[in-house]
């Protein structure tokens, strides 16, 4: 049997990685892959305890992310769209017009 | 040696692997197909914590429809290899120090969890991380958020039709 342990490490270094990953990059694109790699981390960890207690309240949990990871990409993508659209670049260095 | 610990390091170290072309891989195709891979061995991480639906579900919905959606838009906006990499301004080291950072804290923390799987009797075994159960327990304990999940969508959709769309 594999200690639960183990998954919830797995799951934080895949929540690092995607953090690291929105963090650094400057695509658009690849920080909303990372944001969907730190949601599957927290799916991960959701399991591991539903897993750990033994009840399923965890994949009805894993559920609902799974289904607002689902909305989030929809939204996101649309959004990327409309600044390439007027801007021209999807380069979050470029993009800064509320920045002040 | 047991097979379950074997197949979990397998699938744990490509897991870790094609994450890590994710964020590293220059051209957004090769991150997407990374993630896709990804995906597919999550899947197989979740089978292995007996969420054998939500493993379903995962491939279904992340690897099928919503990576669809990425290289979609990926290629309806045409873009290539980005040119110059992003500058290393000081908020992009702080922000990269504080990932690693804390995945420290986290590892720290997480391998003082006392965390041994429950031992689930031959009835438990038989009805965990089925459709039937969870099923049941989304319409009967937790209708509501999943009325607001479906309403949710309806409102993303809707969204995602307005914003894209240069003149409605």
């Amino acid at each position: 049997m594999v200690p639960i342990t183990y998954y919830l490490l797995l799951a934080a270094a895949l929540f690092c990685m995607g953090m690291f990953g929105v963090l650094v990059r400057t695509n658009a694109l690849v920080v909303f892959m990372c944001v969907e790699l730190m949601l599957n981390a927290a799916n991960l960890t959701f399991l591991a305890f539903a897993r750990m207690h033994g009840d399923g309240i965890g994949h009805v949990s894993a559920f609902f992310v799974i289904a607002v990871a689902a909305a989030e990409a929809a939204i996101g993508l649309a959004i990327v769209i409309a600044v390439f659209r007027s801007r021209g670049t999807v380069n979050v260095d470029d993009i800064r017009t509320m920045k002040h | 040696m047991n097979v379950e610990l074997v197949l979990f390091g397998a699938f744990a170290l490509l897991t870790l692997l094609s994450a890590g072309l994710v964020i590293l891989a220059r051209s957004p195709i090769n991150s997407a197909m990374a993630l896709v891979s990804t995906f597919f061995f999550l899947a197989g991480i979740y089978v292995l914590l007996w969420a054998h639906t939500v493993a379903v579900v995962q491939v279904l919905v992340y690897a099928g429809a919503i990576m669809v959606l990425f290289l979609f838009v990926i290629m309806l906006l045409n873009l290539g290899e980005s040119a110059h990499r992003g500058k290393p301004t000081l908020s992009r080291i702080l922000g990269g120090a504080s990932a690693v950072g804390l995945l420290g804290v986290l590892g720290i923390t997480l391998s003082r969890v006392p965390a041994q799987p429950a031992n689930l009797g031959p009835q438990a075994q038989a009805t965990f991380g089925t459709m039937a159960s969870i099923g049941q327990s989304i319409f009967t304990q937790w209708l509501l958020p999943f009325e607001a999940v479906s309403l949710l969508l309806l409102v993303a959709m809707v969204g995602a039709v307005v914003v894209a769309k240069s003149r409605i």
